[in-house]
């Protein structure tokens, strides 16, 4: 067998296992969800008002046309986190330590889970979408804009999964594994996702405007709802690229740190 | 993995070395788990480490099962070397450890699907070594519940079926039946002895000396990380030469003295009891009888035990017998 192969049937195996708790467990796949939706109804039906008048004539559409990106983005970042949880309380079990007695593709311990998260990532991103069209979200999206939209969204979904699943890692308790993965909730609010961010005081403006949740979720906006795309889509790449292989690497010599023999 | 490191070389007629450690070392912190440890076990034994708690029994299966680097020396599995071949030595090991590791989410059946994916076998295998195993793990009525509907004993069956799932060629049994009941340990000791059978090469850890008596044809007895003997249970008894003398006394006075005269002796304040290591002969008997009456003790009984294990552990690690002889003796 060769190693390619090897690490795919290995990582398909490991989807496999990922995907029976998943099922067996459907309320950590509903959790995820619920994050996303809270928000979405909160930013519309509470603060959509008084927001989208602040916004002015530099969208069109309502308040929801706006924020449904961020809200996106929140919902990948909402699956990542339960994904750190799950693996945090996974690396305790007995089953780990078998796992690393065998000959394996070692990674695919943490590449099944990331599989796992990326396809709840994007079972999420579509019922937050079509909850959008309920409540008011008029697209203006030809269907390569969806293509290229859900394709950032599978991305974005894995670089999150890959640094949470090393966060999951790190951390040595569940509730350790969750306040890191906050980090990626409480981004969101200092980029473009509420409000622009030329309306933001220049400090918190300039830290907004080049952290990669901005960039993200501009091309989102511009894919779905078209408005200009600039440079977002080559900066909103690059950054989930990045973030993917600092995340699996780091993710990868953490599993490996506690068991020194590796390979 | 082709690079093969120096093998140990049989001698002629012997069978290949299975393990061959040589000067093992391993400190956690400031403790040392190991100090020098040397262990050979021949291909098709089964061979029972056996030691006092902390004596490193743990540390030497974590260390060849390639979870641990040792410190210093090299262990090789069938001539790998396991730091610096640890995927040959994964491909040939199986590991069943003192904590299951079994999957308590999924069923029995998906447990075994998972280590068949994993160790690649088509699906008419698969299946068939499922089949196999339900049956003989006694475990085809719970196939279909999750593990966590288990009991202790059968996630402890499930767990060495699916170390077997890949045909290891040996099989790393870190106390296995610690913490089951004896009908638990009944069935374990079935199975394993039916492992050999089927040739397979067995390394057992246990602090039940009578479970190491019974499965074992060899064992290795280790004391604070280094070896202390080695051998069949036959030849080790012949070193711990005539067994024990138990001595009972009246009262908690008499028992007290007597334990001051012999200070290595294993004390026993609720029947009142000491048991010493005998040479086995008159003239010992009569020996500790004179100690007592000049001493002025009057013992109200003494019986005479022939050796097994446990005196192993008195003659040659000079301490207390493992906790676990205790419990041992209580389950059955």
């Amino acid at each position: 067998m060769t190693a390619l192969s090897l690490a795919l049937a290995d990582t398909t195996t490991m989807l496999r296992r990922d995907a029976r708790h998943a099922v067996r467990f459907p309320m950590v796949t509903i959790s995820g969800l619920l994050v996303p939706v809270l928000f979405l109804l909160l930013f519309d039906g509470v603060f959509g008002h008084t927001l989208r008048a602040g916004l002015g004539g530099a969208v069109s559409g309502g308040y929801i046309n706006y924020v449904l990106p961020g809200i996106l983005v929140m919902a990948a970042a909402s699956v990542a986190e339960s994904t750190a949880l799950g693996v945090n309380a996974d690396m305790g079990e007995g089953i780990i330590a078998r796992f690393r007695t065998m000959a394996i593709w070692r990674p695919s311990v943490l590449a099944g889970p990331v599989t796992g998260s990326v396809v709840r990532t994007l079972i999420t991103g579509a019922a937050v979408c079509l909850f959008a069209l309920a409540l008011g979200f008029s697209p203006n999206a030809n269907a390569l804009d969806w293509l290229a939209a859900i394709g950032l969204f599978a991305l974005l979904g894995m670089a999150l999964s890959w640094l949470t699943v090393a966060f999951g890692l790190l951390a040595k308790t569940p509730a350790g594994a969750n306040s890191l993965s906050l980090i990626l909730l409480v981004l969101p609010f200092v980029s473009s996702a509420f409000v622009p961010t030329a309306a933001m005081p220049a400090g918190v403006r300039a830290f907004a405007e080049y952290q990669p949740f901005t960039s993200i979720i501009d091309t989102f906006r511009s894919l779905l709802t078209g408005t200009p795309m600039g440079h977002h889509d080559i900066l909103a790449i690059a950054w989930c690229v990045g973030i993917a292989v600092v995340g699996s690497l780091w993710a990868v010599k953490l599993y490996n740190r506690d068991s020194p023999v590796a390979s | 993995m082709e690079n093969h490191a120096p093998q140990p070389t049989p001698k002629d007629g012997a069978p290949q070395l299975a393990v061959h450690a040589v000067g093992l070392t391993k400190s956690f912190g400031s403790r040392a788990a190991l100090a020098g440890l040397d262990l050979a076990v021949p291909e098709g034994s089964v061979t029972a480490l056996i030691g006092p708690n902390g004596s490193g029994k743990t540390t030497t299966v974590r260390i060849l099962a390639t979870l641990l680097a040792p410190d210093a020396g090299r262990a090789t599995v069938f001539g790998h070397d396991v730091v610096e071949e640890p995927g040959a030595v994964r491909a040939a090991i199986g590991v069943t450890g003192q904590f299951s590791a079994v999957d308590k989410l999924l069923t029995g059946r998906e447990n075994f699907a998972l280590m068949a994916g994993l160790h690649h076998l088509r699906r008419a295998v698969a299946l068939e070594r499922t089949a196999a195993n339900l049956e003989r793990f006694e475990l085809i009525e719970a196939a279909d519940r999750p593990v966590i509907t288990y009991s202790g004993g059968m996630r402890r069956r499930l767990d060495l079926a699916m170390t077997l799932m890949g045909d290891p060629r040996i099989v790393f049994l870190d106390e296995p039946t610690t913490g089951l009941d004896p009908r638990g340990r009944q069935v374990l000791w079935r199975i394993a002895g039916d492992l050999v059978t089927d040739g397979v090469t067995v390394l057992l850890t246990t602090q039940y000396l009578e479970e190491a008596d019974r499965l074992a044809d060899r064992v290795a007895l280790i004391d604070r990380g280094v070896l202390v003997a080695e051998g069949t249970p036959s030849e080790l008894k012949k070193r711990a030469l005539g067994g024990r003398i138990r001595l009972h006394f009246a009262d908690v006075d008499a028992l007290a003295a007597a334990a001051v005269e012999f200070d290595r002796a294993a004390r026993n304040e609720d029947d009142l009891s000491l048991e010493l290591a005998s040479d086995g002969s008159v003239a010992g008997i009569r020996d500790v009888l004179d100690r007592l009456e000049s001493h002025g003790i009057k013992p109200e009984s003494l019986s005479a035990q022939p050796p097994d294990l446990d005196d192993v552990f008195f003659a040659l690690t000079g301490g207390p017998k493992p906790s676990g002889a205790n419990l041992m003796a209580e389950g059955q």
